[in-house]
């Protein structure tokens, strides 16, 4: 694993600059095609936002929960409730609303890791799953007594403009997920980071250094449920535009769950990957049905084989790289570096200026 | 008055034999579990996995029930053999999480494939028992209680004294306890333990058909039995992971609390609340009681 | 240890007072009282399953003796929890290394800088400048432990990959780094050839020299006790058998016949 660096490397910076120039420029420059925002980049980011929600629970502090999609319903129906009924807090302050609403969720049904863990606790996270479903299911209140059972998601308005169109849309994930995909690192890399991890790896000793275990898981689930309440407000007012609890259901929660760790636990990068294999891979596998084998497959069964496929990862990374792709593609560019030094571009620098 | 109590027994019964269903999920998992210290997360998968197949060879083959069902079981024997050597040796020294995540994954692997083989739709198994009242404890007894349930009861009740036969007077119980007990030590006096393992998740897979067709009869074949073997993770947790009665008496508490909170209190809240009311009291024995009620309190060593 | 000293060996800073302990019939620890001075190096020793480690244990709030009390510079600590005990200034390290094994060598020593950072989350999150600040000088401070204990070369590895030497002066490392009144080291030399021996004790001896931190040590190599502890308390079957300076005890008799003589 990396070593941890406080201060930013000239290197994180490249990696910020090449990601903000790829995905504000390049990408709106050369994607024209809706179907890109509306069904790929916007829930990749938004999914991206609540696996590294799921991240700072299980990848770093090391706390096997199963919950995110009841923390996401929860953050989007907040967010539903707070624009209808205090339109005064504008879309921002609505957002950080709908995060820390979900997270005194993630406090409440974080308490059983105190005294659990493991599949324990996967169980009783399990709880906030159901309970949170079922409560803004049956209560008309958060549903504004919607009988339809869906109810469309209000316009996105901030300072007055409205951001309805996809690429605007996008934006609005965007400039979300980067903030918050930011404040992450700080806090990862930071004494916080280093509280979650020691608790993961040895949690005796971890108190015996001061660290409240109260305190730091407590806090991990707050900040962790915060982070799926906002990707679950905007996965909600950007990708679907309406409300329904069962687009939170289970099978959300163990999405999240490979993202996380076929990603790679305890990497922020590993969310936005895993996120991004699981989003595409279907859509690759779709595309082959329907290309090579001219839609003779049925639907349902190319997403059977996705689901066998998915599994059969899990088993596989849990065998041979138990810290996902992130650490694949670290190990790839390790090979790469000792293969070619001269690719890098500080030896290529310095071997020209010794020849000259 | 009388006529409450009435109810409420039959609410109570109904609850505790449709807890059994629960428990024979859960005895899936406590086997396993005892054998190799594993949380197989892919039990429910199992369930539907197997009686899905059940259903395919009998309605799709057109193969005779008793036929199916042996060519069924055996299938659970091929799929315990692949797990042991693909999924839990290569394991064997990895920690109890990453083995947890491993068996999420085979959960959908198995629930892919059976999806893949058989199909989507809701498949209808008839055992040849209703699920409506016998009408002999109805007349007699004034309680509504279904065959179903009943045969349910009857079929946890057998499953579990054959199981505590077989742990307690074979050979196989004995490596079974030793291995149990200390893997390593069991293997090192040379009990087989390999073909152990393979008994093990063998066995496993023939009680989740089992629990797959009580279940497949009540509510159809379908995906949604993967939910509702879920169900059997409170149930471990109130009983304790390693217990056999306890998987019993934990689904029997699960399966009558959840009925009788859904009837007398659910009203109040537009019902449904069973999706929950498990998991929530398995949070309270958590809270209280971690150890479940026949686990054994363990201090950690440091 | 006769020598000039510049922390002379003050008032007890630490006693135990009838510790009893049992895990269900197993009785570790019955009845146990002693005392720690301030400034000294103080050795517990004992055959295994003596109830050594249990004791530390004890004293930390691992484990919840069923009677017994633990005092600290006088006072009774009502409801001990290793949280509480680290505030009050007592760290320590683990018998069978309970070090973040997924860490780096720095992160793990950073750790146990934790209450010297007052900064929250959120000012982590947002990086402030006082953040910055803190880091800063929990990081020099971090440093300088890992160039006193000479393992600067392997600072940024995670420590998990380390041989089980350099595992145990990481943790010895991370204790320091606590900046503890009193440092509790559980068989911190277990393990190790002469030449590391050697180096640990020296370590040992120069940050009670030189820092005034008082240590407990539980250790079985006699040769080690006898040259590097002040005082030295002897456990048998959970209880005390012998507690006196290392002349005394080694011509304790009990002891003799208890522990020495099990070792001829
Ligand atoms: N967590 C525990 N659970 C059960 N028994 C324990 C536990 N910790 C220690 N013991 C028992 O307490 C006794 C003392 O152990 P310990 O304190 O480790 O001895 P020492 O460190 O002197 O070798 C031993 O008999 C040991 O088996
Ligand atoms: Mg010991």
């Amino acid at each position: 694993m990396k070593p941890v660096f406080m201060t930013y490397t000239k290197k994180d910076i490249i990696n910020l600059a090449i990601c903000m120039v790829l995905s504000v420029l390049i990408i709106p420059t050369f994607i024209k095609t809706e179907y890109w925002y509306t069904s790929i980049l916007i829930p990749w980011l938004c999914l991206a936002l609540a696996t590294i929600g799921q991240q700072i629970v299980m990848g770093y502090t090391g706390q096997l929960a199963l919950g995110a999609a009841g923390f996401m319903a929860a953050g989007a129906f907040a967010m539903f409730n707070l624009i209808l009924r205090v339109p005064d807090l504008g879309f921002v302050g609505s957002l950080i609303m709908s995060g820390l609403i979900a997270a005194a969720f993630g406090i409440l049904f974080g308490l059983p890791s105190l005294k659990v863990r493991g599949i324990y606790l996967m169980v009783a996270t399990l709880a906030s799953q159901f309970f949170i479903i079922w409560m803004i299911d049956k209560f008309g209140w958060f549903k504004n007594y919607d009988s339809s059972g869906i109810i469309t998601a209000q316009d996105i308005v901030i300072l007055g403009k409205p951001f309805t169109t996809p690429l605007a849309m996008y934006f609005v994930c965007l400039a979300v997920t980067t903030v918050l995909t930011l404040l992450a690192m700080n806090m990862a890399r930071g004494s916080t980071g280093r509280n979650w991890m020691a608790v993961r790896d040895m949690d005796i000793a971890a108190e015996s250094m001061g660290v409240s275990l109260l305190r730091t898981k407590v806090q991990a689930f707050a900040i962790s449920a915060f982070y799926c309440g906002v990707a679950g407000a905007l996965f909600a007012f950007c990708y679907l535009k309406s409300l329904e609890p069962v687009a939170f259901d289970i099978k959300l929660s163990f999405k999240i769950l490979f993202m996380c760790i076929l990603g790679g636990l305890g990497t922020i990068n590993g969310a936005f990957i895993g996120a991004a294999f699981i989003l595409l891979f279907p859509v690759l596998l779709n595309a082959i049905g329907n290309n090579v084998f001219h839609g003779a497959i049925d639907a349902t069964i190319i997403s059977s084989i996705e689901q066998v496929i998915f599994g059969g990862l899990m088993i596989i990374f849990m065998i041979y790289e138990p810290l996902g792709m992130a650490k694949l593609w670290e190990n790839i560019k390790q090979k790469w570096k000792t293969k070619f030094p001269s690719i890098n571009l500080k030896n290529l620098k310095s071997s020209l200026s010794k020849k000259s | 008055m009388v006529e409450e109590l009435l109810f409420f027994m039959e609410v109570l019964v109904g609850g505790l034999l449709a807890g059994t269903m629960y428990s024979l999920v859960a005895l899936g998992f406590v086997l396993i579990f005892k054998a190799s210290a594993t949380f197989n997360f892919s039990q429910g998968a199992m369930v539907f996995f197997s009686v899905l197949a059940f259903c395919g060879f009998m309605q799709d083959f057109n193969i005779p029930f008793v036929l199916a069902f042996i060519l069924a079981a055996l299938l659970m024997v091929v799929v315990g053999l692949c797990t042991e050597r693909f999924v839990l040796r290569p394991l064997m020294n990895a920690s109890e999480d990453t083995v947890l995540m491993a068996t999420i994954g085979l959960g959908y692997v198995l629930e892919g494939l059976a999806q893949a083989a058989w199909g989507v739709e809701v498949r209808r198994l008839d055992l040849g028992i209703g699920d409506f009242p016998v009408p002999w404890i109805a007349d007699n007894l004034k309680l509504f209680i279904s065959a179903l349930d009943i045969t349910a009861g009857v079929v946890a009740a057998i499953m579990i004294i054959g199981l505590f036969l077989l742990f307690k007077y074979t050979k196989i119980g004995l490596g079974l306890r030793a291995v149990a007990d200390d893997a390593g030590a069991a293997s090192s006096i040379g009990i087989p333990l390999k073909h152990i393992m393979l008994l093990v998740w063998s066995a496993a897979g023939v009680v989740a058909l089992v629990a797959g067709c009580m279940w497949g009869a009540r509510a159809g074949v379908q995906f949604a039995l993967v939910d509702l073997a879920l169900k059997a993770l409170p149930v471990l947790i109130i009983g304790g992971f390693s217990s056999i009665p306890g998987a019993i008496i934990g689904g029997l508490i699960i399966g009558a609390v959840e009925k009788v909170l859904e009837v007398y209190i659910g009203p109040f809240f537009g019902g449904a609340i069973e999706g929950w009311a498990p998991y929530v009291l398995a949070i309270f024995f958590l809270l209280y009681r971690p150890e479940g009620l026949f686990g054994e309190k363990i201090i950690r060593r440091v | 240890m006769a020598q000039e000293r510049k922390f002379k060996i003050g008032k007890p800073i630490l006693e135990v007072n009838n510790i009893s302990l049992s895990f269900g019939g197993v009785k570790a620890i019955t009845d146990t009282s002693f005392n720690v001075l301030e400034h000294e190096v103080r050795a517990i020793i004992g055959p295994n399953g003596a109830g050594k480690s249990s004791m530390l244990n004890c004293i930390n709030g691992i484990y919840k003796p069923q009677q017994g009390t633990v005092s600290f510079r006088g006072q009774q600590i009502p409801n001990i929890t290793p949280n509480i005990m680290a505030q009050m200034g007592l760290s320590r390290t683990f018998q069978n290394l309970a070090l973040f094994k997924r860490m780096s060598v720095l992160d793990n020593i950073l750790v146990g800088r934790k209450l010297h950072t007052k900064t929250n989350f959120l000012e982590v999150a947002l990086q402030l400048p006082k953040v910055k600040k803190e880091e800063k000088l929990n990081r020099e401070r971090s440093e300088e432990i890992i160039s006193f204990l000479e393992i600067e070369d392997i600072k940024d590895t995670p420590v998990g990959k380390l041989p089980y030497g350099l595992q145990k002066k990481v943790e010895l490392g991370r204790a320091l780094a606590t900046d503890s009144t009193i440092i509790l080291l559980d068989e911190p030399m277990a393990g190790m050839n002469v030449e590391e021996k050697r180096d640990m004790c020296r370590f040992i001896l120069k940050v009670n020299d030189e820092l005034g931190t008082t240590m407990v040590l539980i250790e079985h190599d006699m040769g080690v006790v006898m040259d590097i502890s002040d005082r030295v308390v002897v456990l048998d079957y959970g209880k005390v058998i012998g507690d006196g300076t290392p002349d005394e005890v080694r011509s304790n008799q009990k002891v003799i016949d208890a522990y020495l003589g099990v070792e001829h």
